[in-house]
């Protein structure tokens, strides 16, 4: 079910530092052609349509066509990214609509303290990490152990 | 028109790559919830001045197999005991586990879904008057007591389409972004040139630039995942990728450490997901949270039809929930025997929950039956939308998939690594470096690995892949100061591996102008048309779907026949550009664990996953012989594999 760019709205990611659906795919499939600055996905039989791409996309010009193997044209799946939701449009084949609504975070992203770094550790040699030394819990061992 | 014989990629390849050489302590290659979990915890254990450094061939905020998302975290104690989760592991994975691992596993992976929650990932909670809400809603949380909503006795369900982003902003915030290279991938380990069987460092390259990077490090992590497009799947065109674990999982955990001399266990073991056909959209929430039936075309739940099936295979078929091959074999006689396709019975299912509903509650439970998908398998939605299937008026067929490997979820191949330091493990299970053991080391001093790496211990899904890798943090750090005047140094110079690396684009830059294709070319071999001539060879030989999972000692030496070419003509794979250089390297990594797989299954005379995969010739689970670890370890000296039994040692009682 591979990604595709909508030419009219692809800028390639010119005010940007880095083109974001290049810079997020984990099958490496998205790139920029710098001659024309689309985007496009340049190996449509190894994406796992796993929306990295679209949600990423600071244009809403991505979208997923799927699979031409197995789905009958004409559903469509899309997203729409908020910092602490995603809305998801389902349209079917027959013309149906559905939406839903998930959270999808509850701190503000960029809010996880990188200060929880510099607690550190005090006894290497057992077998805690370091919030169950804090806590001080303590480690289950086997109930009983077989023949013994 | 111009002739296609022009390299196609937009970053091309050149014939003289930069080549950067780094020094580092510790090395974490890979980046999935492993490799983040050790990123959280390392700097927390490793001394100021420490040097370490993680290489994700993707990007942390989406890689690995979290990256899309889930809909549940499937390992959460809670009230139960970590005696009782090796109890069901050993279960589902017919006997042949390694228990302390489990166990450990166990007693640690809540601690991680807490920092989850702390984190801000949404986790559905049971309130007191039994009404449950979603994530968001501001229950009070786990760590205090508060009850999730259970989708099993093991799984809890969560909001998690940013379950990976969050895992991944708290291993950069911890670990720090100037110790992350993203998109270098990472594709042979170095051994070290004075002392015998220790890791030293690893090479790999950038896919954004041509660049080679050699690594000198005093210990590393490897864990980059399972294998993925090792069999052919049942979709062939642009459906390949629509795998149900992560196409670009490509066994280079496997190959890489198998290569330097890494013990490697139970690689015969690989899982094959009963899910919803095609889209792969997951059907654990499907049976567990809202008790839907599967049945047949006669509308039949073959679980109790054939429930005769599996008195064959006690105690793995008696079990109140039988092992997950065993489901598998059940269904498949149904296959066989015409009496599919097999259906989940949503509008049942769906119907009898919404009874005594509210039209509200109504429209609540369908979103999560869709969340479900939408969380983790869009493709699946993507499906359903295409087909007009909604999923309150029909059901959805589903169908046992290709094979994968893994150690993670519901497989246990991959590499034998020692235990943790408690005097309840048995010495066998250790594994010493001048006097001491190291959790998570494995036969090479100074390697270890975490994930879907660790073999004979699956079923730690997502947290307990984080909880994993941050036990392996710790034991990283502790390993470092015991050996901390050991000096890195690479059996090949840094040019030497380098040349290694960027062979595949030598190879095309010598020969694509003679032809005017450069995909038809007889001096190579493209990745692309290497990876489908592998799944070729495992599908119609190795127990793939063509022969329903069926194969022999004389289908096996057929596959090694060819695949021993295969491995000839890996020499003369081609590259063009930097996207099909990184392919090239997958592709010779899934040979590479392709090779272990089968291998295994030719040792063990047996049938010990019916449902996954069948030896004709040895069509039985022989308790009496076979219920021992089959192991591997290649020579990277003398290049010879062998293959041999290794002791199960039962821990938890019955």
């Amino acid at each position: 079910m591979p990604s595709f760019v909508d030419p009219a709205k692809c800028d390639g990611c010119k005010g940007g530092e880095k083109t974001a659906c290049m810079y997020i795919c984990p099958s490496d499939l998205m790139v920029l052609n710098v001659e024309n600055m689309k985007a496009y996905n340049q190996e449509p039989d190894q994406c796992w349509e796993c929306y990295s791409c679209v949600k990423i996309c600071p244009q809403g010009a991505i979208a997923v066509r799927a699979y031409s193997d197995i789905v009958p044209l004409g559903g469509v799946v899309q997203p729409m990214m908020s910092s602490d939701s995603i809305m998801w449009t389902i349209q079917f084949r027959n013309g149906n609509l559905q939406r839903f609504k998930f959270p999808i975070r509850t701190t503000p992203e960029g809010s996880i303290d990188p200060k929880n770094a510099a607690h550190k550790g005090k006894n290497l040699d057992d077998e805690r990490l370091t919030d169950e030394e804090i806590d001080n819990f303590s480690l289950a061992k086997p109930i009983a152990i077989y023949g013994k | 028109m111009a002739l296609p014989n022009k390299p196609a990629g937009e970053l091309l390849a050149t014939l003289d790559p930069a080549v950067v050489e780094l020094d580092t302590d510790i090395l974490i290659v890979g980046g999935g919830m492993a490799a983040c979990g050790t990123a959280y915890e390392i700097k927390k254990w490793a001394p100021e001045g420490t040097k370490i450094l993680l290489c994700d061939k993707a990007a942390l905020e989406r890689s690995g197999a979290v990256a899309q998302g889930l809909s549940a975290i499937n390992t959460y104690l809670g009230e139960n005991t970590p005696d009782d989760y090796v109890r069901m592991i050993r279960n589902d994975l017919m006997g042949i586990v390694r228990e302390d691992l489990i166990f450990d596993c166990g007693r640690h992976v809540d601690r991680s879904v807490y920092l989850f929650e702390e984190w801000g990932l949404p986790i559905w909670k049971t309130l007191e008057d039994g009404k449950t809400v979603d994530g968001a809603q501001g229950a009070p949380i786990l760590k205090i007591g508060t009850k999730p909503v259970r989708s099993g006795r093991w799984q809890i369900m969560i909001n998690g389409e940013s379950y990976k982003r969050i895992v991944a902003e708290a291993a950069k915030a911890a670990l720090g972004s100037e110790n992350i290279i993203e998109r270098c991938f990472i594709v042979k380990l170095v051994l070290d040139k004075n002392e015998g069987n220790r890791i030293a460092g690893a090479v790999g390259f950038s896919v954004r630039e041509n660049k080679v990077y050699v690594i000198r490090t005093n210990a590393m992590m490897v864990a980059c995942g399972g294998a993925v497009n090792v069999f052919r799947p049942r979709s062939t065109g642009e459906g390949m990728g629509r795998c149900w674990y992560p196409v670009w999982n490509a066994g280079s955990t496997y190959t890489m450490c198998q290569e330097v001399g890494a013990e490697m266990t139970m690689m015969e073991n690989r899982f094959v997901p009963a899910r919803f056909k095609d889209g792969y959209g997951p059907v654990g929430a499907w049976f567990l949270l809202f008790k839907a039936k599967a049945t047949n075309t006669l509308g039949e739940n073959y679980m109790s039809t054939n429930a005769e099936m599996l008195k064959s295979y006690p105690p793995y078929g008696l079990a109140k929930v039988p092992a997950s091959c065993l489901r598998n074999h059940l269904m498949l006689k149904e296959m066989r025997e015409g009496r599919g396709p097999i259906y989940m019975d949503t509008p049942t299912a769906l119907a009898a929950l919404s009874a005594n509903m509210t039209p509200k509650e109504v429209k609540h439970l369908l979103a999560e039956a869709w969340e479900d998908f939408l969380d983790m398998s869009v493709g699946q939605a993507g499906l359903w939308a295409g087909t007009n299937t909604e999923p309150e008026k029909v059901g959805s067929e589903i169908m046992p998939t290709e094979p994968y490997l893994l150690g993670s979820h519901s497989g246990c191949c991959g590499i034998w690594v020692a235990g943790p330091n408690e005097d309840w493990v048995p010495e066998s299970y250790k594994v010493m470096y001048k006097g001491k053991n190291y959790k998570g080391m494995t036969t090479v001093n100074g390697l270890f690995t975490a994930g879907d790496g660790t073999g004979a211990s699956g079923h730690k899904f997502s947290s307990g892949s984080h909880a994993e890798g941050r036990m392996v943090a710790k034991s990283m750090v502790r390993f470092i100061r015991d050996n901390g005047s050991f000096k890195p140094t690479l059996k090949e110079t840094a040019k030497e591996l380098a040349d290694i690396v960027y062979k595949p684009v030598k190879t095309f830059m010598e020969h694509y102008q003679k032809s005017t294709s450069t995909d038809v070319n007889p001096n190579y071999i493209k990745p692309a048309g290497f990876q489908r001539r592998l799944m070729k060879i495992t599908d119609e030989y190795g127990a793939g779907v063509a022969t329903s999972y069926v194969t022999s000692k004389a289908m096996l030496d057929k596959a090694f026949h060819l695949l021993g070419m295969l491995r000839e003509d890996s020499e003369k794979m081609a590259a063009g550009d930097l996207h099909e250089l990184l392919r090239a390297w997958e592709n010779y990594h899934r040979l590479g664990t392709v090779e272990s797989h089968l291998r295994h299954i030719l040792f063990r005379e047996e049938s010990r996953y019916p449902g996954f995969y069948y030896r004709s010739d040895f069509d039985l689970v022989d308790e009496k012989n076979w219920k021992c670890f089959v192991n591997s370890k290649f020579d990277p000296e003398k290049k010879e594999w062998s293959v041999f039994k290794k002791d199960y040692i039962q821990i938890i009682p019955d």
